[in-house]
């Protein structure tokens, strides 16, 4: 795992090696063990590396034999060895052990279409000096960022916002229509971030520059147009995930580290605890986040498994005040802003797993998102039944099994909780279907924008925009396939994967590994019949059917809880942070003139009087606070934020 | 204490829209024009309850009495109406 940044001009300028060490700068909680420039005419690529695999060997930048490609890489290549052996056969000779090395082999021999080969999470750079292309490549499922702007004739990139913000060329300005998209979808559009100008590569896409002009191009698509009916046996389907997610977690095992898990409680990542024990001879490590607050806190289940393994356990114990505490760092590393504080004791359980001494940790993250865990599934799936007949009182009971750990939603009366379903309002042949009731409700939080940013929005849609860029099939697709892509294609990479799972983690140098986003795992969940992913209304069924005798009964017996942290009334818990008070404050929000200062004030004041109850109230705070720490740390006031980044940074080396 | 539309609805747009004036007539649906969230409606009972001292049943979390300024006027006035009936001195010790 690494950060990386770079430049290449068109005009084959020699590039300045001090930009580069004060752009890899920025990013050195990605890669504290070394780090390295390559500065050439045209071309610039820096690294800065944690390292993982081959500890002495695979210093980066990295060149090949003749020096005609070289290649800078954050990541992990699980199949590397398998991909090795094959090149070795093919005649390639290696100077290392390293998987970054097999990468540029692979390019050597196949070019672009090289990605389609790797097993997988990336984010690199190639620089083919002979034919002055400069080729990036993003993983599949948009586990490790990759970011670039141009600017006259120049393609910077990084690993990170901050390293292009390192560039003088570069503008620092707020992308109004992308902070539309978050108060609606809770993520940006990718290529779209907050930042005017700067683009994401999305996940699954590749990228050329030459002769000035970029082109991108998707490698891999999300297909959940699901496999005919009966195309196999139950069994036949059971069989298959068994040898594939073993297969997805024993390549995930590779590192000349240790390697632990984060177990939260829940199904997935308990599966993927049984199934690692059964590779890891030694006691096995794993992590886990507690809450001080009983309706989110999950370690009974936490305990439960750590018994039923026997593993060595460490967690942290977290309440409004830690998340307050931290909020402004998280944000710093996040990038963009979040409508749940959710990241913030990710961040903490980071720094513990550091602290421990662990570099790598395996999750269960993506099981909800491919095979059919999260509740918007079941409510999509609810709604529907519902919408057939309207008026069947035993349908609308069903409503009440949606969110059972929400007190507030529990007590909702019945006609107030249908219409918050949005039952026999909503058209059930809307695209969007499954995912209306989250986004109306996100998208009220626009109320807070101020007069002059609603009027710059006046014209823009982010539904119809969204519409866009769905795939071509989506609407033959099954509803079940349509409302996981949504979450699939969006909230997983821009906020799962990042806010709550690169970010904190790289913030202190932890890398985590998905064997549920193995490519092979998720297309064959794409394809299996929704049936065996909810049965009726038993969410992950065949995860269950598949894992379940290895497991703790309790925690297959347990409904799904998502994971959740204090939101909102966090930062009003005595006393309250400085920039809280600052940030939120009616000067401060008029002079940054993106939300309502007298609309700000009377939210805060519902929090203050204690009469803040729902998740809109909690929501649009994060949000806007978030937003305004953004603003602060990224826009106002960058040159703070990147010089505290220099008082832990290394000693660069210059090739 | 009769409940005023004006006040009512003075309640909903601080509320529920933060001050951000949006035009509606006294009965459009609360819940239609999207203001309330899953707690909307125990904010709004727990403004009522402290405002005009009246008890909401659990029954009376209807539509018919919470879902517009007209009908949280009347759910309110007839309310007020029903305790001021039964415990008159206790609506007198509250005036004070």
């Amino acid at each position: 795992m690494c950060g990386i940044a770079g430049v290449c001009n068109s005009r084959n300028e020699r590039v300045d090696s001090q930009l580069l060490t004060g752009m890899i700068e920025l990013v050195y909680h990605r890669g504290p063990d070394a780090s390295g420039i390559h500065a050439d005419f045209g071309i610039g690529l820096a690294n800065a590396r944690l390292s993982i695999i081959d500890l002495s060997g695979g210093a980066q930048p990295m060149h090949n034999a003749d020096k005609s490609l070289w290649i800078t890489f954050n990541g992990e290549i699980f199949n590397y060895l398998e991909l090795r052996q094959e090149l070795l056969a093919r005649g390639h000779r290696f100077a290392t052990e390293s998987d970054t090395e097999v990468v540029l082999h692979l390019y050597e021999e196949e070019g672009e279409q090289c990605v389609r080969r790797l097993n997988g999470q990336w984010g690199f750079a190639i620089w083919d000096i002979k034919t002055r292309k400069l080729f990036l490549s993003r993983d599949r499922m948009g586990v490790r960022p990759l970011f670039y702007t141009v600017v006259s004739g120049e393609l910077i990139f990084g690993s990170e916002i901050k390293s292009l913000f390192a560039h003088p060329a570069v503008s620092r300005e707020l992308d109004l229509i992308a902070l539309d998209q978050i108060f609606t979808f809770w993520v940006t559009l990718p290529p779209r971030t907050i930042f005017k100008g700067i683009r994401e590569l999305p996940p699954g896409h590749s990228l050329v520059f030459e002769n000035g002009n970029v082109r991108t191009y998707p490698y891999w698509q999300l297909d959940f147009s699901a496999a005919p009916e009966q195309a196999l046996s139950e069994d036949d389907y059971v069989e298959e995930l068994q040898s594939l997610l073993a297969d997805a977690i024993r390549i995930r095992l590779r590192a000349d580290v240790p390697v632990g898990v984060l177990l939260s409680g829940g199904l997935d990542s308990t599966i993927v605890t049984a199934l690692v024990r059964k590779f890891a001879h030694d006691r096995l490590r794993t992590f886990s986040v507690m809450f001080t607050a009983k309706e989110l806190d999950e370690s009974v289940f936490q305990q439960e498994a750590v018994e039923f393994f026997s593993t060595s356990h460490d967690q942290i114990r977290c309440d409004g005040t830690d998340i307050a505490r931290v909020f402004a760092d998280v944000i710093w590393h996040t990038e963009k802003p979040l409508v749940r504080a959710a990241p913030a004791p990710i961040y903490l359980l980071s720094q513990l797993i550091r602290d421990d001494g662990y570099k790598v940790v395996l999750t269960g993250e993506g099981a909800d998102e491919v095979f059919g865990g999260y509740d918007i599934y079941k409510e999509a799936k609810i709604r529907r039944f519902c919408a057939a007949q309207p008026e069947s009182k035993r349908r609308l009971r069903l409503l009440r099994r949606l969110y059972p750990y929400q007190d507030n939603l529990q007590r909702q009366p019945d006609r107030y909780l249908q219409n918050f379903f949005r039952v026999g309002q909503a058209d059930t042949s809307n695209p969007f279907f499954s995912h209306q009731p989250r986004w109306e409700l996100t998208a009220r939080m626009k109320c807070f924008f101020s007069d002059q940013t609603r009027e710059s929005l006046r014209d823009y849609d982010a539904l119809a925009e969204l519409c866009q860029q769905l795939p071509p099939n989506y609407d033959r697709w099954h509803s079940f396939g349509q409302s996981q892509y949504l979450e699939t294609a969006l909230l997983l990479p821009g906020y799962i994967l990042s806010s709550q799972g690169d970010r904190p983690a790289l913030a202190h140098s932890v890398e985590a590994r998905h064997p549920f986003l193995d490519y092979r795992v998720v297309e064959f969940a794409a394809k299996l019949p929704p049936r065996l992913k909810m049965k009726v209304l038993n969410e992950k069924y065949i995860l269950k059917r598949t894992f379940g005798h290895m497991l703790p009964p309790a925690i297959v017996r347990r409904p799904k809880q998502p994971y959740r942290a204090p939101d909102g009334r966090s930062f009003f818990a005595l006393p309250i942070q400085d920039y809280v008070e600052t940030l939120l404050s009616p000067e401060q929000i008029k002079t940054d003139a993106v939300f309502d200062s007298s609309a700000v004030s009377k939210l805060v004041s519902k929090f203050t009087s204690g009469r803040a109850l729902g998740v809109k109230d909690d929501m649009a705070l994060v949000g806007i606070l978030s937003t305004q720490l953004l603003i602060h740390q990224f826009i106002t006031q960058f040159s703070q934020g990147a010089s505290s980044c220099g008082q832990v940074k290394a000693s660069y080396a210059v090739s | 204490m009769r409940a005023s539309e004006g006040e009512l609805r003075r309640f909903v747009v601080d509320n529920f829209l933060y001050g951000r004036e949006q035009k509606f007539s006294d009965e459009d649906s609360l819940m239609e024009l999207g203001f309330l969230d899953s707690t909307g409606v125990l904010e709004l009972v727990n403004f009522l309850e402290k405002k005009y001292g009246i008890v909401v049943e659990d029954a009376d979390l209807l539509p018919e009495n919470l879902d517009s300024i007209g009908n949280l006027a009347r759910f309110v006035s007839r309310k007020v109406g029903q305790t001021a009936h039964l415990i008159p001195a206790l609506q007198t010790a509250m005036q004070d």
